[in-house]
């Protein structure tokens, strides 16, 4: 299958899109703007007309066009993989981000329509990041790396497999998107998503140690690791900057104070991209590490994945 | 966990959820009898004898020094121009203002025509007039906009119907009511997120909210053996039982302490 280069920088540009749409929620949120637009899916009555952007207006409309835009790329997106790119699972990967984004919309929407209930914003904000690792993933999968590059194939013979600890660190990121995203919709309290962030750490670690101790050779494997490693840095100082912010000194703040939504925003930004990033390591280790002789899948038969 | 068994956790979240909010749903419960602010008993109210009515006044306090008032910022919008500094807690010489004072308990199952006339809520200077207000289940609220900016009002109850409607300038007054009782129902406006009121609803017209002066009243109650609440935003409720006899004009003061 050839390198289709505009396909590809449109999957990375969407990715790049999504990203800043996440951005743009987190502000909703630290902003306590969530409803300054009473409906949906009209803005104060209508559909097209851009109302006055002040006050909670600016960030919640704002997050509302970037949504648009979005939602445009991903059909964009998906009817172009549909079209040009062979591969089946291509396709339906494609579609598979337009139904995230419809599904996610419709999220927003009922998190307007309910007054922001915890259940229903704490799932727009996982399915945020879900939607943003899907169009990571069709840019991974459509990258000339991918495509045209036969990959170096390195036996895991150790118990976990590196492949069942990215595992693990996805299903503990998961768990702890969902418990952040439970405190800041006033749906849980602070310490289990502080009490999960000592798992993460733990996990990640080991998964980054074992990926960069037996498999640096791997360049596919070496730079996720090293990225998910350093993210994970980040995440957990700025965790605690976030902590002390909100919890700590603005927990009796009369409006949302700047350090605060700085704070938060960067927090809920850096644990996408980590999340993407543990994705990413967990297909590159799949691909290019595949579990040893011993475990079910005989070496002989384990074919390595090509484009 | 497969996927099924996390759309079916999901769904069940929703149905929770729409479940929670049916029944939160207005029952209005509006009197249309001939109200009175001035609690004259009608048809089916239980009369009071005006001669033998008896009154409970007196001044709430702030022990030790008053709190630092946090400051505003309301630079996102032009159009917010005013007093920068929070009412959380507002206290004048040792006096506390913005406390709501009730007949918690002791007027057993007496009830009461709901006032015809409506209370207001200003909103000037991106702020909320008054920042806590007393009303009866079922009378109507008036809230105006005085601003030259777009305000929305969004009231986060427990026991009532929530909502959020937006109020451009110059707009016609929103006329709401609430239902059911409830103490201390945060108002805000998420628009401009320094922007809170408390409304307290009762079911009788036995209650006021302290002045700048800690000041308060509280006339026209029959003799009886009463519990009074003191409710403050964020200091809590205090209460103090009163004994008054026909005719009694008592004081009745409470401190509270941070």
């Amino acid at each position: 299958m050839p390198y289709n280069r505009a396909h590809h920088r449109f999957a990375v540009f969407a990715a790049a899109v999504t990203f800043l749409l996440i951005i743009a929620g987190a502000l909703v949120t630290s902003n306590d703007a969530g409803l300054s637009v009473p409906d949906w899916p009209t803005s104060f009555g209508s559909l097209y007309k851009i109302p006055h952007l002040v006050g909670g207006v600016k960030f919640e409309h704002t997050h509302r066009m970037i949504a648009q835009f979005v939602g445009v790329l991903s059909i964009i997106l998906a009817v172009w993989t549909w079209r040009a790119d062979p591969r089946r699972w291509m396709k339906y990967l494609g579609l598979t981000a337009l139904g995230l984004v419809v599904a996610q919309g419709i999220l927003g929407g009922l998190t307007v329509l309910f007054y922001l209930p915890p259940a229903v914003s704490s799932a727009h904000a996982a399915l945020a990041q879900t939607f943003f690792c899907v169009v990571v993933l069709i840019a991974l999968f459509t990258a000339r790396s991918w495509v045209e590059e036969t990959p170096r194939i390195e036996n895991d013979e150790r118990h976990p497999s590196l492949f069942t600890l990215c595992l693990l660190s996805i299903f503990v990121l998961y768990v702890q998107l969902i418990l952040g995203a439970m405190f800041r919709h006033h749906g849980l309290s602070w310490w289990p998503h502080v009490l999960n962030a000592a798992a993460v750490a733990i996990v990640l670690a080991w998964t980054a140690i074992r990926a960069l101790s037996r498999y640096s050779g791997i360049d596919a494997v070496r730079r996720p690791a090293i990225t998910m490693l350093a993210l994970l840095i980040a995440q957990l100082c700025l965790g605690f900057v976030a902590f002390l912010t909100r919890v700590a000194w603005g927990h009796d703040a009369v409006q949302p104070e700047f350090p605060m939504v700085v704070s938060t925003v960067a927090h809920v930004a850096v644990g996408a991209l980590l999340l993407a990033t543990t994705v990413a390591l967990a297909v590159q280790v799949w691909r290019h590490i595949p579990v040893a002789v011993g475990e079910h899948i005989p070496s002989r038969e384990r074919k390595p994945v090509a484009a | 966990m497969n996927k099924k068994l996390w759309a079916a956790m999901f769904l069940l979240g929703l149905l929770g959820l729409l479940a929670g909010c049916s029944k939160k749903e207005n029952t209005n419960e509006e009197q249309t009898t001939s109200p009175s602010s001035e609690m004259k008993p009608a048809a089916n109210a239980t009369p009071i004898d005006p001669a033998t009515a008896a009154s409970v006044s007196g001044t709430v306090t702030f022990g030790g020094a008053a709190p630092k008032a946090q400051k505003i910022d309301m630079s996102q919008d032009a159009a917010c121009k005013g007093n920068n500094v929070a009412e959380t807690v507002v206290v004048n010489d040792g006096k506390l203002a913005n406390v709501f004072v009730y007949v918690k308990d002791g007027l057993g199952n007496r009830t009461f025509d709901v006032p015809k006339d409506s209370v207001a809520i200003d909103q000037k200077g991106c702020r909320y007039h008054p920042h806590v207000l007393g009303v009866m289940t079922g009378q109507n609220i008036e809230i105006r906009n005085d601003d030259e900016t777009t305000h929305n009002i969004h009231p986060t109850p427990k026991d009532n119907r929530e909502w959020n409607e937006s109020q451009p300038p110059k707009a016609a007054a929103i006329e709401k009511n609430f239902a059911r009782e409830e103490v201390m129902l945060p108002v805000k406006c998420n628009q401009h997120p320094w922007m809170k009121m408390y409304v307290n609803v009762v079911k009788t017209p036995f209650y006021a909210v302290t002045g700048e002066d800690g000041k308060y009243e509280i006339k026209g109650l029959p003799p009886g053996d009463y519990t009074l609440a003191f409710v403050q935003e964020k200091m809590g409720e205090q209460t103090q039982k009163v004994t008054l006899a026909a005719k009694d004009s008592k004081t009745v003061d409470q401190s509270f302490k941070q």
